[in-house]
């Protein structure tokens, strides 16, 4: 296993010699002792589930392309990722900051409970999926049937938005600044309030995007599909 | 005056269809599979005379400790007794009864499992051994819980609805269970079917790794599933990491589904447990994966069956809430029995028939939010009756063993078991008795 000694109170792993369960560890168990304040992953090379279940309020920095379940349920922790990721980047976040400075594979952000995610690229489908309390904003589009069942948070689309948009949402609202390819069951679009629009500009600030609120449009659920009803309209079979 | 019954159109059949007319919504409901299926009372066990020894039933030992989850965890799960409790989410239960459940599985040394819905409090301190689903839904789930937890289990489906999501309806959602989901109180909740985060087996591989990462390897990683194609389904899920394999058969239960789900989905508990074993014998993993099955087990000869057939353990969950009082026709308030039957009536049924944990009604306090019928279950009395019905299970478990000469109830093996039907032994894939046929064979 290769640590290069902190300096500056910054803590280098590179991949291509120490493994993701001695990184894990370290920063699990050793990272508090170590005194470290930022880690620079090196060469992560596609490798999945690196930096999972972090819990401490450490700047983390991937250097390069990662895999799946990057920043898994991450709580308090500042992960960066200075490239793209595969499937399901920071599911089920508890709080802190994860971002990825280049695209999103799918169902990014999966069930997040809080803290920020941020794609400043593109999101593939399902992002923001069973979100409950994360916001999650995406610079570039989205791909198909993101927020599903969406219960609780914030998704933020700059770009487009592809078929069956907030499909099944609950309470989770959606902003999005170009088209929406289609909605699913149970979404409308909304009228944007103001406080839609002081809110959701205080979240671009903090997600460091460059947009303005006015330009969205606000989708939200109908609520229609709260309780079974009799006599089902056709949208309900499907 | 013509009184022929159709065998089509019988009447229950017409009163579904008229029903159905008449609502214009399928039937939802509790418990498992009423029809009637092979079982385990469909073997024998063949226990010693001649050619076998017993054991001495009162005086020698015969061992029953199980130990769950070797193959990958630094911390395998180590049980008294091959008796497991199921999942079953406080939100479907009250917390009396997930703290009754805790406490006996305590006393008896043996795990429990939370649900949909997340770990409460109370379940995790009266539970000694907590095994924690991960399930479609990630309802309350968090990390800080998951490094609680003794055990994992990824819920890929059950056995009342294998490819079906959970439900659970408005009734029951009481703020304390809205907020643990994230929910707004008195919606009808419905759980997704697939994770959020991962479709297939490939995928799968990963997520057990990622939690295996957040959990330091400390602890043995189940994955759950509704028993249909059983054979490919425990390949897949042992190729992707799973230390334990746990298979519900159609008769297991639930809270609440679609009446179609639980009478028309899946295969029974004795077809899917031979399939399993065959499939771990296939991949020479015997021993090395554990395999709990679950899905109507209610007998100590149920839990010697099921390990004669290459079960590790045997998780119950209707038998649980039955042996709290599940349809029984009183409950005890003060250390008095007070008649629930007119509570049974007003749901449209009556005990020993009633099947309706999804109203949040139940006249006996298990399966409710309501704080008032809550307490028509005390925590003690119900840990209680759990613990003797637990006890009994590991006696009779024991004495079948004994009988068939074993000194460890893991040494019950398939030659002690013979077929009283074909279909018993087509699906257990065992002779039927008095003869050598096993057919399809």
């Amino acid at each position: 296993m290769e640590r290069i000694t902190p300096a500056g109170g910054v803590l280098t792993f590179d991949l291509a010699r120490t493994s993701v369960r001695e990184l894990n560890q370290f920063l699990h168990h050793e990272l508090r002792q170590s005194g470290a304040r930022r880690v620079e992953i090196l060469n992560p090379r596609g490798q999945h589930n690196l930096a999972v279940g972090l819990d401490a309020p450490v700047q983390v920095d991937i250097r390069g392309h990662a895999g799946y379940f990057i920043a898994g349920m991450n709580k308090q922790a500042q992960v960066t990722v200075h490239g793209s990721v595969g499937w399901s980047v920071a599911e089920n976040i508890m709080s802190g900051v994860v971002r990825v400075r280049g695209n999103a594979s799918e169902c990014a952000a999966a069930s997040g409970h809080g803290g920020l995610v941020v794609i400043e690229g593109n999101a593939s489908s399902r992002c923001g999926i069973s979100l409950k309390g994360a916001d999650v904003v995406v610079g570039g589009s989205v791909g198909h049937v993101s927020a599903f069942m969406a219960q609780a948070g914030r998704l933020v689309v700059c770009g487009d938005a592809g078929a069956g948009l907030g499909d099944s949402l609950y309470e989770a609202v959606i902003y999005v600044r170009g088209k929406i390819h289609s909605l699913g069951a149970d979404a409308r679009e909304e009228a944007m309030t103001e406080a839609d629009v002081s809110q959701l500009d205080e979240l671009l600030v903090a997600a460091q995007i460059d947009c303005s609120a006015g330009e969205f449009k606000r989708v939200a659920s109908a609520r229609t599909l709260y309780h079974w009803h009799s006599d089902l309209s056709p949208m309900h079979y499907s | 005056m013509s009184l022929e019954e159709s065998y089509t159109f019988n009447r229950h059949a017409l009163a579904y269809i008229q029903h159905a007319a008449e609502q214009g919504l399928y039937e939802i409901r509790g418990l498992g599979a009423k029809r009637s299926l092979p079982t385990f009372d469909d073997l024998v066990l063949l226990t010693a005379s001649l050619s076998r020894y017993p054991l001495e039933g009162y005086r020698e030992r015969c061992l029953t400790k199980t130990v769950l989850g070797t193959r990958h965890a630094k911390k395998p799960v180590e049980l008294e007794i091959p008796v497991t409790i199921a999942g079953m989410s406080f939100g479907a239960l009250s917390a009396h009864s997930k703290e009754a459940i805790g406490r006996a599985a305590t006393a008896v040394g043996t795990s429990t499992t939370t649900g949909d819905g997340g770990m409460t409090p109370e379940e995790r301190q009266s539970s000694k051994t907590l095994v924690y689903q991960c399930l479609p839904s990630r309802y309350g789930f968090n990390p800080d819980d998951l490094r609680q937890a003794d055990a994992i289990e990824l819920v890929i489906g059950q056995g009342a609805k294998p490819g079906g999501g959970g439900m659970l309806l408005g009734q029951k959602i009481s703020p304390r269970v809205a907020e643990m989901r994230t929910l707004p109180p008195g919606i009808d909740q419905r759980s997704a079917c697939r994770h959020p985060d991962w479709t297939g087996p490939d995928d799968l591989a990963i997520k057990i790794l990622e939690l295996r990462e957040i959990t330091d390897w400390q602890v043995p990683i189940y994955v759950k599933m509704g028993a249909a194609r059983v054979a490919n389904d425990v390949k897949l899920a042992v190729k992707s990491g799973a230390d334990v394999v746990v298979i519900d058969g159609m008769q297991g239960g639930t809270a609440a589904t679609q009446q179609v789900f639980i009478e028309h989905a899946g295969i029974p508990t004795l077809a899917a447990l031979r399939l399993a074993v065959e499939a771990l014998e296939e991949m020479k993993l015997v021993g090395e994966v554990q395999l709990i099955i679950s899905g109507g087990i209610r007998t100590g000869a149920d839990v010697a069956k099921a390990l004669a057939m290459g079960a590790d353990a045997v998780a119950l969950g209707q038998g649980v809430l039955m042996a709290l009082g599940c349809n029984a026709d009183y409950y005890v308030q003060d250390d008095r029995r007070i008649d629930a039957t007119g509570d049974y009536h007003r749901l449209g049924t009556a005990p020993g028939f009633c099947h309706h944990c999804h109203t949040g009604q139940c006249p006996v306090g298990i399966t409710t939010q309501d704080p008032l019928l809550e307490t028509r279950l005390a925590p003690e009395d119900g840990a209680r009756r759990l613990r003797n019905y637990l006890n009994v299970l590991t006696l009779e478990l024991t004495t079948l063993a004994r009988a068939c000469g074993k000194s460890n109830v893991h040494h019950l093996e398939r030659e002690d078991l013979v077929a009283l039907t074909v279909e018993a032994a087509a699906m257990a894939k065992l002779p039927l008795a008095g003869t050598d046929w096993v057919p399809g064979a």
